[in-house]
């Protein structure tokens, strides 16, 4: 779908649902932000991920620097898969489980908008009840040592090699 | 035939099946969209120990669906096996299927595991212990991603949480004669239940077929959400019995005719489309149901819903058939298992 600004393809969609009837906008990143941070549109409900995002953080900031912030947060990457946000917004998918920490502080709004919570009830694994983190580090550990493999650099990579099996067997039960 | 087309369970005049699914993920490796094609290998192959050294799997039927050819995958979408994006998807992914076809598992969706349960009728609390005896055979011998605070977490974080989608399939087409189907979604919206088509989300309410199932995963239990739409389904079953009601009381002739009209068309047309057929075997059905046709089962008409769809067609006459072919051997299919119980000879084919 192209921006109904410009030609390029429309990556936020935006459904406006203050006065009568619903009303949906397509639009590019930068018209998208030209949007949000127009002084004319009220804050308004918002029904898909990206839009209810980008307008929680244009609420939270002054109007003119909501644009430059949500530039910034687009860039800020997960230290284990190395999705930045910016490619989440785009495909609405997460790269690993560490992201949900990783872009904490941007996810917290967009959860709660979704759920209406933002604390689990329910289902407990039997498993790492107290998270699986260490070993979603695994990810980043893996990753590590076939770069130290590719780099040639065997003792750093033997060093990461014991750090994963340790992980491995410790998770064993 | 899937336990769940029997037409057996609670409430089955209405209620085609109650389905509930679970979004589970390996804590050690990215999530799908992240995965490169070793990661994918390595979740699929442990995954694939996993399922077939369970006491399970001796009823497991384990497929590669990365190596099926395209119309066994179509094959499965329609029979409700697997998904759509599962079969349009690329790389190493999977589904293990219980020979009774009530649950199968998705491996390498959307989330590295999607474990399905469906059953006949109105029938989640046993879907749900189904399912949750399931989980607990795979999470005996794998981490899953699990954060204390938001649960199992998901590729999507629509899904985080419980990860868990419960959706019940309604035939509504008194509803949506008497044009009362979109009030009725608008209510369900309100209380943030979703309401999609036959295939899941973005498919087409074809056959007057609505899922409705919840939206929320996060900061409700499994019992809560099952409880939710529990609830609400004798609410919308009994909306629709009104309508069918009204329709008899208030239009006998019409509502018969137009039952009557579509096993007429069913029965002797010599080419026809898969829409129409889902469209008329509608209305044939919920005939069937008011008893204004007498000589048809339920699970006939529930299994001629997915054999006469364009992969289950192919299958059964064993060739590669176009659009125009299949319509005609749809025709010719309808024709063949909708007359032979009169033993009159109707079918020239």
């Amino acid at each position: 779908m192209k921006c109904q600004k410009c030609e390029r393809p429309a990556t936020f969609h935006i459904t406006e649902l203050t006065g009568g009837k619903p009303q949906e906008f397509h639009l590019c990143e930068e018209h998208a932000r030209e949007y949000l941070t127009h002084p004319a549109n009220e804050p308004a409900g918002a029904t898909s991920m990206a839009a209810a995002l980008a307008q929680q953080m244009a609420q939270q900031m002054a109007v003119g620097q909501a644009a430059e912030e949500l530039a910034r947060l687009d860039q800020q990457a997960c230290p284990v898969c190395g999705i930045t946000f910016h490619e989440f917004r785009n495909q609405g998918r997460l790269g690993c489980p560490h992201d949900y920490m990783a872009f904490e502080n941007q996810l917290e709004p967009l959860i709660l908008n979704i759920h209406g919570e933002n604390q689990h009830v329910g289902k407990t694994p039997k498993r790492c009840p107290q998270g699986s983190e260490t070993r979603t580090q695994l990810i980043r550990l893996r990753r590590e040592m076939n770069e130290a493999v590719a780099e040639e650099d065997y003792e750093r990579a033997s060093r990461l090699r014991d750090e994963i099996r340790r992980i491995e067997m410790s998770e064993e039960v | 035939m899937g336990e769940w087309l029997r037409g057996s369970g609670p409430e089955s005049d209405i209620v085609m099946s109650s389905r509930i699914r679970l979004a589970r993920n390996l804590a050690d490796f990215p999530f799908i969209s992240r995965a490169n094609d070793q990661d994918r290998a390595r979740i699929e192959k442990s995954l694939r120990e996993c399922l077939l050294s369970s006491e399970r799997a001796g009823q497991l039927l384990y497929v590669d669906v990365e190596r099926l050819p395209g119309i066994d995958r179509q094959f499965l979408v329609e029979r409700h096996l697997i998904s759509r994006e599962h079969a349009e998807s690329r790389g190493a992914r999977a589904v293990a299927i219980d020979r009774g076809e009530t649950f199968s598992v998705m491996v390498n969706e959307e989330d590295h595991l999607r474990i399905q349960v469906m059953h006949s009728g109105l029938n989640l609390q046993e879907a749900w212990r189904e399912i949750n005896r399931i989980d607990d055979l795979v999470e005996g011998k794998l981490t899953y991603a699990y954060h204390p605070r938001l649960g199992y977490l998901t590729a999507c974080p629509t899904n985080v949480g419980t990860g868990m989608r419960v959706s019940v399939m309604l035939h509504l087409p008194a509803l949506v004669i008497t044009r009362q189907i979109e009030k009725v979604f608008r209510s369900l919206q309100k209380i943030s239940l979703a309401v999609r088509g036959l295939y899941g989300e973005g498919s087409q309410a074809m056959g007057d077929f609505y899922q409705i199932s919840n939206q929320i995963t996060l900061g409700r239990s499994e019992e809560d959400l099952i409880k939710q739409v529990s609830d609400i389904v004798p609410v919308i079953i009994n909306y629709e019995r009104q309508a069918r009601d009204y329709l008899i009381r208030e239009s006998h002739e019409n509502l018969h005719d137009r039952v009557s009209r579509a096993y007429g068309i069913l029965r002797t047309a010599q080419t026809i489309s898969s829409e129409e057929t889902m469209h008329l075997l509608s209305s044939v059905r919920m005939g069937v149901n008011l008893g204004l046709i007498e000589d048809l089962e339920i699970p006939t008409i529930n299994e001629l819903f997915i054999r006469t769809q364009p992969a289950h067609l192919q299958k059964l006459s064993g060739v590669e058939l176009d659009t125009a072919d299949r319509n005609i051997e749809r025709a010719r299919y309808l024709r063949r298992h909708l007359n032979k119980e009169h033993g009159s000879g109707q079918d020239t084919n």
